[in-house]
């Protein structure tokens, strides 16, 4: 609401110190062990179903339409090494429910992080607001929707000890060092997260959804003579302590020690436009960025989009595919419910070159007449849901990798970044390449890196001449950032070529 | 909870951690409370009301270090948060630089009111909050048919909180800010729908200025359309100032302690060097009354001072606190800015782009990055092409790239038009020599 409606993408892992994404150090408060079923959330909550019925009753007692309540229970724990040591660590632990009344597409949200009866029948009453009738609203029967699982993990985070946890960031800092001399800092760390949700809504639904996150990333600061470079790796999933290994720990440190070590010989391209070929992976942030925010259904309901005037039209060559997933196993950006109690999906929002599907939340999907597609998210309890990503990624297309480098006169290839932004009416979006090549010929030749790439939406996606056979998902901690509120997504993409784009150089 | 209330759980908390093996303990508590609501096409399209409250504690045992937080503030839940977190500190390494600031260095009270709370905040009727917002949408709406979204919000919100530190710390501070947004939407020629927002904020409500950001964004959006890029080329470019930060916070980055010491800075071991344009001369004044980053002590209730930054583009200080001074054997001076000041020339913004003969007047970025070890950065711009003195016409989906050392060693002119509704306080700034990609 302060700034302007810029919508941006950045993975963690840099360098600001405490800000990556939170890792068990403190536990539940509670001591409940919760299991899937909705009298344990329930009971987590500490509340029953008479008083998720009275608490609705209150939010439509001015004549909203339609009432909903998170409760959300979020526990964070991180560990960081600096030095040579893991020698910090931050938890944190967030409790509330949310409390959100709609009244044709109108919205009265409050929250409360006290979850007992009054303090919950008070916040009710905030959101109720937004609508000014009288009305008696008689509560729905409850309804119990039993959520999907895609994300089955063998060990919580909350059942591991912190010294469980601290030999992996060791290892990850003592591998960077024995990888290459000019390694002067590792800064690394893991962040670990266990969130327990609960939904209710004035139609009776009630379900819930528990949500494991794990981060682990390494920062690698090499010295050459005068020059300091760095560069970083990190993976984010919705798994558990079985997933740390000490082959995830060597993939990382030599990933971390290959992308520094690149950027010693790297300079700039020319400026100006020319073709860019995407690698396969992380160069989804084009998808995420170009189109994946334009399409999302509330900036076309209020005809803020450059796509608003697109539904069933071409907007892509025949062969492109895109999509936003909710469901991809153990994926950052999967969800078993979205934060508005509806199943997610796997949707289509370019099929065979025309768009498709708006992303869509429960107030866009009555506004176009369609169901939900599970894209209603938000960062916590404190915020009202809204359309948002998930993974987003492009199917493989019928070209070869050889064909696409073949086709390119002078241009960069990029496969490695760390941010974008979208300006969602104009359509113009950027990227920010941390490493890449120039192409000459069909071949790569020097090294480019720190370099920003500009695009237009409807132009690029119209301009991606050529997709290869070799779709790779990227599983970095991708955060995706709208009207204040952030959210864990991922995106995929083959090798594309896009005709041209216009990118951060030198004139000399 | 009230100031008093705040104060007694904080020392509950410190000393419930210090009963409990903790040997130093910094706590704070925070209340936030804050209201919104957005009117969009004459309705109200979302009314928000929220009331935060936190506690987070930084532990120091046996020479171990954590730090946590929580939104559970009953003594039941806080017990244990507390226990735990202290029990889990033990497993980590230690690292001897981690200790509170040295007492003397506290903030002692007897400071001046800086200005920074309303003290009415709770007296402005909810019904003229709604009104503010619906005025400032009305400004505008209908009186253009490109036209195609506005909205516009009214908010505000009341930040208090209270610290403790177990070497001998008490301090609270309380501020206050309301603000006015307005967004709009315009149809542009072809299928962009260029748009632009402007905002108002005060920290008093009668000092909040009740009209004109439908107007402006308005203005600004219109202006916006037909934006193309142009040639590529290396060109003058002048930032607006309420964009300026982008460009700027690099260079304040690298002179953070943990930067330096981190090896992520391109000012390493410049103390007393010339490191940019004779023109910038900067300094961190805390006391500024109604400044948005006045304070009388940091984040670890250290005393600010008012410190010189860069003078004739010397580098003055770094920003050190106590844990990185320690590490890298300097005197701690706080880590953080308050608010920063300018020393401007004589121009204002029309005598800036007035003096440029080609060149680019940067009015929005759009992503980018800098890289912190070498000062390379590449940034998506917007704004428009300056020729003779005169803006032609919009651009767009450009790129400006190069090094921050070369950037800042190059400025042509700093300007006059500061803002004072940020802590940064930045005046828009002429550059030479910067090069844009475009066609």
């Amino acid at each position: 609401m302060k700034v302007d409606r810029r919508d941006f993408i950045k993975t963690s892992g840099m360098f600001a110190a405490g800000s990556m994404v939170l890792p068990p150090f403190v536990q539940s408060c509670q001591n409940v062990q919760i299991s899937a079923d909705v009298k344990s959330y329930l009971d987590h909550f500490e509340v029953t179903t008479e008083m998720l019925q009275k608490v609705i009753a209150t939010a439509m007692s001015k004549g909203g339409d339609y009432a909903d309540l998170f409760f959300e229970h979020k526990i964070s724990n991180s560990l960081a090494l600096e030095d040579g040591k893991v020698n910090r660590a931050y938890s944190n632990i967030d409790f509330g429910v949310g409390i959100r009344v709609l009244k044709g597409d109108q919205t009265g949200f409050a929250y409360s992080e006290n979850i007992a009866l009054d303090d919950m029948l008070n916040a009710a009453k905030m959101a109720a607001n937004i609508a000014n009738s009288s009305a008696s609203f008689t509560a729905a029967d409850y309804n119990e929707k039993l959520p999907a699982n895609y994300y089955k993990i063998s060990k919580k985070w909350e059942d591991v000890s912190v010294k469980d946890k601290v030999p992996f960031v060791q290892k990850v800092n003592d591998k960077i060092f024995s990888l290459d001399d000019k390694v002067i800092k590792v800064n690394a760390g893991m962040s670990d997260e266990s969130s327990y949700v609960m939904f209710y809504n004035s139609e009776g639904r009630l379900t819930y959804d528990y949500r494991p996150m794990i981060s682990f990333y390494a920062v690698c600061i090499m010295q050459d003579g005068e020059q300091i470079e760095n560069a970083y790796s990190a993976r984010s999933v919705r798994r558990g302590f079985e997933w740390l290994t000490d082959d995830l720990v060597d993939e990382l440190a030599n990933e971390a020690v290959e992308k520094t070590n690149l950027l010693f010989k790297a300079g700039k391209p020319k400026a100006g436009e020319m073709p860019v070929v995407l690698g396969a992976g992380g160069s989804g942030i084009l998808l995420h960025e170009a189109i994946g925010h334009t399409f999302e259904a509330d900036f076309n309901r209020k005809g803020t989009s450059i796509f608003s005037d697109k539904l069933n039209k071409k907007v892509a060559e025949n062969f492109i595919n895109i999509i936003d997933d909710g469901t991809l196993p153990n994926d950052r950006g999967a969800i078993n419910i979205d934060d508005e109690g509806n199943d997610v999906q796997k949707t289509y929002l370019v099929k065979d070159g025309i768009l498709n599907s708006y992303l869509h939340d429960r107030i866009s999907a009555k506004y176009y007449g369609v169901e939900p597609t599970g894209n209603g998210r938000r960062e916590s309890f404190r915020h009202m849901p809204l359309p948002r990503m998930r993974s987003t990624y492009m199917e493989n297309g019928p070209h070869t990798t050889e064909e696409i480098f073949a086709a390119v006169d002078y241009g960069v290839y990029v496969d490695n970044f760390s941010n974008g932004e979208v300006k969602i009416g104009a359509g113009d979006f950027t990227f920010f390449v941390k490493s890449g090549y120039i192409i000459e010929n069909g071949k790569l030749t020097t090294p480019i890196k720190d370099i920003n790439i500009v695009g237009n939406g409807p132009q690029a996606l119209a301009d991606i001449s050529m997709a290869a056979n070799d779709y790779k998902n990227d599983s970095g901690t991708w955060t995706c950032g709208k009207d204040g509120q952030s959210v864990p997504v991922t995106l995929g993409l083959p090798t594309v070529l896009v005709k041209k784009m216009t990118v951060g150089g030198t004139n000399a | 909870m009230t100031k008093e209330e705040k104060y007694t759980l904080a020392k509950w908390a410190m000393n419930h951690a210090l009963e409990n093996g903790a040997q130093e303990v910094s706590v704070n508590i925070s209340n936030n409370q804050s209201s919104s609501v957005e009117v969009r096409e004459e309705k109200i399209d979302k009314l928000e009301q929220a009331l935060q409250s936190n506690l987070s504690i930084r532990l120091f045992v046996d020479k171990k270090y954590s730090s946590h937080s929580t939104s559970r503030l009953n003594k039941e839940d806080l017990a244990r948060f507390i226990e735990e977190a202290i029990e889990g500190t033990k497993y980590l390494s230690e690292d001897e630089f981690r200790t509170l600031p040295d007492p003397e260095l506290y903030y002692k009270g007897d400071g001046p009111d800086l200005g920074s709370l309303d003290e009415n905040f709770g007296n402005v009727d909810p019904e003229e909050k709604i009104k503010l917002a619906f005025a400032a949408e009305k400004e505008i709406l209908g009186s253009n048919e490109r036209i195609i979204s506005v909205s516009s919000s009214y908010y505000d919100g009341l930040n208090e909180r209270v610290m403790v530190n177990s070497n001998g710390f008490e301090g609270d501070t309380a501020n206050s800010y309301f603000g006015i947004y307005t967004n709009v939407s315009v149809k542009g020629d072809g299928d962009g729908r260029p748009e632009s927002g402007w905002g108002e904020t005060a920290i008093k409500y009668n000092e909040l200025k009740k009209r004109g950001t439908g107007t402006i964004a308005l203005k600004r959006a219109l202006d916006k359309i037909g934006a193309k890029k142009i040639e590529s080329g290396t060109m003058p470019m002048i930032v607006e100032n309420r964009v300026v930060s982008r460009i700027f916070s690099p260079l304040i980055n690298a002179l953070d302690g943990s930067a330096i010491q981190q090896k992520n800075s391109f000012l390493i071991d410049k103390l007393g060097e010339k490191v940019a344009s004779d023109k910038l001369t900067l300094t961190d004044d805390p006391f500024i009354i109604g400044g948005r980053g006045s304070r009388l002590f940091d984040g670890e209730g250290m005393a600010t001072k008012k410190r010189t930054v860069f003078e004739k583009g010397v580098l003055k200080r770094y920003y050190i606190d106590t844990y990185y001074g320690k590490k890298l054997e300097m005197e701690p001076n706080s880590g953080a800015t308050t608010n920063l000041v300018f020393e401007t020339g004589d121009k204002d913004l029309d005598a800036l782009i007035a003096s440029v003969k080609k060149g680019i007047f940067v009015t929005g970025f759009n992503g980018g990055n800098s890289n912190g070890s070498t000062g390379d950065f590449s940034y998506g711009i917007e704004g428009f092409l300056v020729e003779n003195g005169e803006i032609v016409k919009p651009v767009t989906e450009m790129n400006i790239t190069g090094n921050m050392k070369t950037l800042w060693a190059n400025i042509g002119e700093i300007g006059n038009d500061v803002r004072e509704d940020s802590s940064w306080r930045t005046p828009s700034i002429l550059f030479n020599d910067v090069d844009f990609s475009g066609l």
